[in-house]
């Protein structure tokens, strides 16, 4: 007797999986690797692998909505005359003008005053628009210098040296021509139309020790009023934390893999960094060894989404949180009102990252004067001002359940982690044990 | 004019002096005396002073110059005149690596000899090297001139963007998309008022060579991979 298989479907190599496919056979019509924004696509380990011990009978929580747990937070107590006093933990990351609308741009900055915190200018300077609508605005000190002069770095709140970015540590970007407008053009002190390569590394320095005295040049230039960040992306967590912290940071952003760009290449953003979970232990590790963690903030970005989110990071040590990716979203990004345009673009509203091109839907990732104005900057201002509120209280209600009247009073200690693979990056045991991987005695 | 000892007074007092100095005020020529290598004298002039270093500087001397005239008898140390917006700043001896780098606007003047990557990523500022400037200068250079009596090091102007390089005599090599240009009248025009600024009477347009970008690698394309 003979045996017949079953009919069964075809079954497709899981290595070779159908997106693999497409991106072979794209690399080979186009000749050019694919260049997109946004952030990793891919799962990577997260802040969803932990969770808080809410009080019971060990700990004594306080009531949510009567008992008060405080959220703000003060970045650059260390060297700056004016440490800036935020009112929530929770601050807008760096984003360019020219990646970015005015009217995004100009969104960003009313959400975030309206919320009480701060918010970031990009690769392209300083808009008169941003800092009219941002009451604390921090100013990026970045590679390419684009738009960079002493008038906006004095009339910025803080000056946020940016080393590497988490999306792509170690790497520049590129702004495609098409999204080169006369105004952007003339900010960057280049032609119109042509790509614009953002260095991957500062041109007048080489290492920490130089770095050191280039901040002692920025403090001497702002009179020693500003606080000085030192941005990394998250790929050495540790070293590169102490490293930024001896140089003289007042702030150390640290942003991990899950962060957004605005153009690389996907590769790099798949596959260069490590996960935010894998570098705020290790940072704040860096912190402490050196007796500075409270005294040098902590700022980690890269995918932070909620209040969890918050809560999770500033348990693990961090002083306040940034969103960038996240907050493109709560003033319409990929918004499912434009999936018809989406799909004309060949993708579909939530995947839409094709940012540098310049032809955003939702008028944010654009400098196209039609699409910009899709965009009101008043009520989208509006949206991201209540999605910053809500993540506050989300973090409010977890640090009361855990018994905390300051966000700053979670710690590691009301965590533990749902897979072996959090528990050893964060630090925290595994649910239900008293052990994480590394743990001396176990 | 107020003089500042750096051996008896703190940087800092220097610097809060030159920022404090009113618009319209009649006291702005400033003597600083023993800078004995430090780094950011006389960053972030925000007007029109004068500034005379007596000695050698450190790090970023005159840093984001704006508007002032500082004049250092003796050499400077890396990233002098680093992003200046506009005046004019003078280095009597050599200057060490990123002389005006990211520079805006103004003048940068070195009479003697200039590190690497001189001019590197120069977005508007004019530099004149008097004596010869080290490897990868002006790399990725978007704007303003680079002159140099001397030579050149290897990889001149790679990357470049808009950036005109005049160099008077050799150049060890060019980088990528960096090529050599026909001198025509304008550009020796150009030059000539750029060697009457920096002071520079015994030399001729028509020593130097001109180099500029070729502008292939504008915009990305696959076919340029080798150059990337």
């Amino acid at each position: 007797m003979t045996y017949q298989n079953p009919p069964m479907p075809p079954r497709k190599s899981a290595t070779f999986d159908d997106h693999t496919l497409a991106e072979i056979r794209r690399a080979a019509a186009t000749g050019i690797y694919d260049i997109r924004g946004g952030g990793t696509k891919r799962k990577l380990p997260h802040l969803d692998d932990l969770l808080f011990l809410g009080a019971s009978m060990s700990r004594y929580p306080l009531e949510g909505y009567r008992e008060a747990c405080g959220t703000g937070v003060t970045l650059g107590t260390r060297f700056a005359k004016k440490p800036i006093a935020l009112k929530i933990p929770i601050t807008i990351a760096g984003m360019s003008f020219g990646s970015l609308s005015a009217n995004a741009k100009e969104a960003l900055g009313r959400g975030a005053t309206l919320a009480g915190t701060s918010t970031t200018t990009g690769d392209g300077g300083m808009t008169d628009e941003e800092r009219g609508h941002s009451d604390i605005l921090v100013y990026q000190y970045l590679p390419s210098r684009y738009g960079m002069n002493p008038r906006d770095l004095r009339r910025a709140d803080a000056i946020e040296v940016v080393v590497g970015q988490g999306a792509k540590p170690g790497g520049g970007g590129m702004l495609l021509g098409q999204k080169i407008s006369d105004r952007v053009a003339a900010m960057r002190d280049l032609p119109k139309s042509i790509d614009q390569r953002s260095a991957c590394r500062h041109p007048d320095w080489t290492g920490p020790d130089d770095l050191e005295i280039k901040i002692g040049e920025l403090r001497e230039i702002t009179d020693w009023e500003k606080p000085i960040y030192v941005k990394v992306g998250g790929a050495r967590p540790y070293y590169d934390t102490a490293l930024a912290a001896k140089a003289g940071a007042d702030v150390v952003v640290l942003d991990g893999m899950q962060g957004g760009t605005a153009a690389t290449q996907d590769v790099f953003i798949e596959h260069v960094g490590q996960p935010t979970l894998a570098c705020i232990r290790p940072a704040v590790q860096a912190l402490q060894d050196l007796g500075l963690h409270r005294s040098v903030q902590l700022v980690i970005s890269g995918g932070i989404r909620s209040g969890a989110d918050v809560a999770k990071a500033i348990a693990l040590g961090a002083d306040a949180v940034s969103i960038g990716t996240a907050a493109l979203v709560a003033i319409g990004d990929n918004d499912p009102a434009y999936e018809e345009e989406y799909r004309e673009l060949g993708s579909t509203a939530g995947a839409y990252d094709d940012w540098h091109e310049g032809r955003d839907p939702a008028g944010i990732t654009t400098q196209d004067p039609e699409l910009a104005a899709r965009l009101d900057p008043v009520r989208a201002g509006r949206k991201l001002a209540n999605y910053l509120k809500v993540m506050t209280l989300e973090a409010q209600t977890i640090a009361r359940a855990c018994g905390h009247n300051h966000l700053h009073n979670l710690e590691p200690e009301d965590l533990v982690a749902l897979t072996l693979e959090a528990a050893a990056m964060a630090r925290v045991p595994l649910a239900g044990t008293d052990w994480y991987p590394g743990k001396a005695g176990f | 004019m107020p003089v500042f000892d750096l051996a008896a007074t703190p940087l800092r007092a220097l610097n809060q002096a030159l920022h404090g100095v009113a618009p319209g005020a009649n006291d702005t020529e400033f003597e600083v005396l023993n800078p004995r290598g430090q780094h950011a004298v006389a960053v972030g002039i925000d007007g029109p002073v004068t500034v005379t270093v007596r000695g050698p500087v450190g790090y970023y001397c005159a840093g984001m110059n704006d508007g002032g005239t500082v004049t250092v008898q003796g050499s400077a140390g890396p990233g002098v005149a680093e992003n200046m917006m506009s005046g004019t700043v003078v280095i009597e001896g050599d200057a060490s690596q990123y002389a005006g780098a990211t520079g805006r606007g103004g003048l940068l003047v070195i009479k003697g000899n200039a590190a690497s990557r001189c001019g590197i990523s120069m977005k508007g500022i004019d530099i004149v090297v008097h004596g010869s400037i080290g490897h990868m200068s002006a790399f990725m250079g978007q704007s303003g001139s680079l002159v140099v009596l001397g030579d050149a090091g290897e990889a001149l102007g790679d990357s470049l963007y808009e950036a005109k390089l005049f160099v008077r005599g050799s150049v060890k090599s060019l980088g990528a998309d960096c090529i050599e240009k026909p001198m025509r009248p304008e550009h020796r025009a150009h030059l000539a008022a750029l060697l009457d600024r920096a002071g520079v009477a015994d030399v001729r347009p028509e020593e130097f060579r001109r180099y500029g970008s070729a502008r292939k690698l504008y915009s990305f394309n696959i076919d340029n991979a080798d150059a990337y």
